[in-house]
């Protein structure tokens, strides 16, 4: 039994790690209705860009701040080049803008800062806790409470602040917000700079664990799963999605995987996605569309 | 004045044309399906730097007998289908030059690859990897695993393990947990690690981990809970300093973590920090600049500014140096070659020839300035391998250090494996195998 919940802890402490990832989809869905595939690439880029300084003399928060900034200035780069020419044009093609976007930043964050792997030290122990007979991971438990300040801060972005009530104007109904003034495009560079500095934040720590290479762009595909259990809106959803896949997957391949042969990580989470939109389509937390036919 | 400007232009093409002619003549061509973007690029840098910059050597030291090497770059970012697509693009030579061999660097694409190759009667070259029954050159006639097929390496790392447990009948009730990639590759060797459990009497236990390899808590603490003696590490990419990290969190000690030959570059170590020291793996070929091979690198191509890393600091690395050998293997061929063939650019068919008379001996290796970079190894027509051995580095947190001398593959055990493997091919393709003993 100890060792079950072992494996249940450990799989929620990773689902954190996977959620951290799907917040930064999160908000840009739900402000802009855009489905991003470049998240990945912006946690690459920016963690990239993050080690690249440190190892270059940068001081820490230094590195962290020009790292920020350069997310800021993709945010605007992107509105300006992709997202102002296409508005008003069908969400699949939105999406594929991402797509090709996703490649771009791929290739120019290896072209500026070169391809080759980093190792990054936060200087967070790795040295297991051991609690109750089970051994917990320190750097674990540090990326959960990570985690939990990024959802507390976006809760209060988003509720308490006047920034806030313009991006949930925005997602509500953008002409709408348009008559009442609210500066779309502006709306779309802040949303796109915040879901950079999450990107930063997951990046910095993924890269602690897998080193900063090209595998960073890699993690979305554990967040899709996460958000279609969680749905596309909810930034507490991406959370409570996370916990799920990570433990869900964690316990199949420890307890399924002998018996079906192993490595099942990777799809068993879809399985479980595609379940959940059998049931429910929108996810646990998502806004069910409503639509007049 | 249109007229003599046309004809002066005419006349300037037909010159330059005739001089590329002209150097094409005497110019023998690597065609290389490199990658240097992707998940997979700082292996394939590293690699093709090496490769690229002893080739730069050789031609600053006046080509192979004269003949000067030349190459053409093709990004496969390590997909299969633009490796594919990179072999057709390349593989007729360059401005006349015509092909030696095919350097991938990638299982997948070599297998893709394999059966065109013979079709083209064009080497194609897995060093340290791709299907190890193309050992078997009597089936595989143009398939070179050249120095250590998957099937020696795990035989060599057993080998290791019984040494240290004081003597391969001392394995008997050990315990070995096979932490493999999710792919051809990772499970190429699953087969062969049975058979040597069943031989020695060690409990083996195969696990899985899903690719890219970036979340491995659910095998490791499997691994925990089954208390191995060792664990050997058939990784590739993010997936081997993800194994690292993951063994330090569940307690395990990385000195009893062996890795395998894709799992051996400071870019496999470093990034796991502090949770790789004491890691051990297995090397081919050691890492560092001191042999005298890399100091003519050193001083004749990369001092000159004409290295091909973006990166200096990575001279010497694993993946360089790797390329290196592949360099020094490949032109190694050709110069047999020409030896039977006449001192002159050669065919794909010729430079096969070469590899299956290669021949080289502690006395060739010093005068290359190779002598314990290359271990040393002579191919056959049966035996399209060579060497079978390896070395046990340990990283020490910040490079790797040499633990133990050569460790032999069980050759004399795996041969009739692979040959059974091969004759199966051989019966599934309707080839009838070589007889090698006519082979001269």
């Amino acid at each position: 039994m100890e060792f079950f919940f072992e494996v249940l802890i450990g799989g929620l402490l990773a689902g954190v790690m996977y959620a951290l990832v799907a917040i930064g989809f999160v908000l840009i869905y739900k402000a802009s209705g855009v489905f991003n595939f470049a998240q990945g690439a912006m946690v690459l880029f920016s963690a990239l860009t993050f080690v690249s300084l440190l190892e270059r003399g940068v001081p820490f928060w230094l590195a962290f701040a020009i790292s920020l900034a350069a997310m800021v200035l993709l945010a605007v780069a992107v509105e300006q080049v992709v997202l102002r020419p296409l508005v008003n044009r069908p969400p699949i093609t939105l999406f594929m803008a991402t797509l090709g976007l996703s490649y771009v930043i791929e290739g120019f964050a290896q072209a500026l800062w070169g391809a080759q792997v980093h190792g990054l030290e936060l200087g967070i122990s790795d040295e297991p806790l051991e609690l109750g007979g089970m051994l917990l991971s320190q750097f674990d438990i540090f990326a959960a409470v990570t985690a939990a300040l990024l959802v507390l801060a976006l809760s209060l972005l988003f509720n308490k602040t006047r920034i806030g009530l313009s991006l949930r104007a925005v997602a509500d109904d953008p002409l709408a917000a348009l008559a009442v003034g609210i500066h779309l495009q502006r709306v779309w560079v802040l949303v796109w700079a915040v879901a950079g500095f999450v990107g930063l934040v997951a990046g910095l720590l993924w890269g602690a664990r897998l080193g900063v290479q090209f595998s960073l762009s890699l993690v979305v595909l554990k967040a899709l799963p996460v958000l279609i259990i969680g749905g596309f809106t909810s930034i507490s959803g991406a959370i409570v999605g996370g916990l799920i896949i990570g433990a869900s997957e964690k316990l199949a391949e420890v307890y399924l995987g002998p018996v079906i042969g192993g490595g099942i990580e990777n799809w068993f989470p879809y399985v479980l996605a595609l379940l959940f939109l059998l049931v429910r389509p929108a996810g646990l937390f998502g806004e069910r569309a409503i639509e007049r036919v | 004045m249109l007229k003599r400007s046309l004809l002066s232009g005419l006349a300037l093409a037909i010159s330059l044309s005739a001089a590329f002619t002209a150097q094409a003549d005497n110019e023998q061509y690597f065609p290389l399906q490199s990658y240097r973007v992707g998940p997979y690029a700082a292996g394939g840098s590293g690699f093709f730097g090496g490769f690229i910059d002893y080739l730069k050597y050789v031609n600053a030291n006046g080509g192979v007998n004269g003949v000067k090497l030349t190459w053409s770059e093709c990004e496969t970012e390590y997909v299969v289908e633009k490796g594919v697509e990179c072999y057709e693009r390349l593989k007729k030579g360059h401005n006349g030059a015509p092909a030696a061999a095919t350097n991938p660097l990638s299982v997948g694409i070599a297998y893709a690859t394999l059966e065109r190759s013979t079709a083209d009667k064009l080497p194609l070259i897995t060093i340290n990897h791709g299907r190890t029954d193309s050992t078997d050159g009597s089936v595989f006639p143009y398939a070179f695993p050249l120095q250590l097929n998957p099937y020696s390496e795990v035989s060599a790392i057993i080998n290791y393990i019984g040494q240290q447990a004081g003597g391969l009948d001392q394995l008997k009730g050990k315990k070995i947990v096979t932490l493999y990639h999710g792919s051809p590759y990772g499970k190429e060797t699953n087969e062969v690690l049975q058979t040597l459990a069943d031989k020695y009497g060690f409990k083996l236990t195969l696990l899985e981990v899903a690719h890219p390899g970036n979340e491995q808590q659910s095998q490791w603490l499997n691994i925990r809970r089954e208390k191995p003696d060792w664990v050997i590490l058939r990784g590739w990419g993010v997936m081997n300093p993800v194994a690292l990290k993951t063994a330090q969190k569940v307690g395990f000690p990385a000195d009893h973590i062996i890795g395998n030959i894709w799992s051996n570059s400071e870019d496999d170590a470093a990034p796991a920090g502090a949770a790789a020291k004491g890691y051990i793996a297995i090397t081919t070929h050691p890492s560092g600049t001191g042999f005298p091979v890399l100091q003519g690198i050193q001083q004749q191509v990369v001092a000159k500014g004409n290295g091909d890393l973006a990166d200096p600091k990575r001279f010497g690395t694993v993946y360089y140096n790797l390329g290196v050998v592949n360099g020094i293997l490949n032109v190694e061929a050709v110069r047999i070659a020409q030896e039977k063939f006449g001192k002159q650019p050669l065919t794909g068919e010729q430079v096969r020839w070469g590899f299956e008379h290669l021949k080289l001996d502690d006395a060739r290796l010093k005068a290359l300035g190779a002598l314990g970079l290359v271990q040393p190894l002579q191919l056959s027509c049966s035996d399209h391998e060579g060497g079978g051995a390896v070395r046990f580095q340990q990283w020490d947190g910040s490079q790797w250090k040499l633990i133990s001398d050569w460790v032999q593959a069980d050759r004399a055990l795996l041969r009739p494996i692979i040959e059974a493997s091969s004759h199966q091919y051989a019966k599934e393709k309707g080839i009838t195998p070589r007889d090698c003993s006519q082979d001269s």
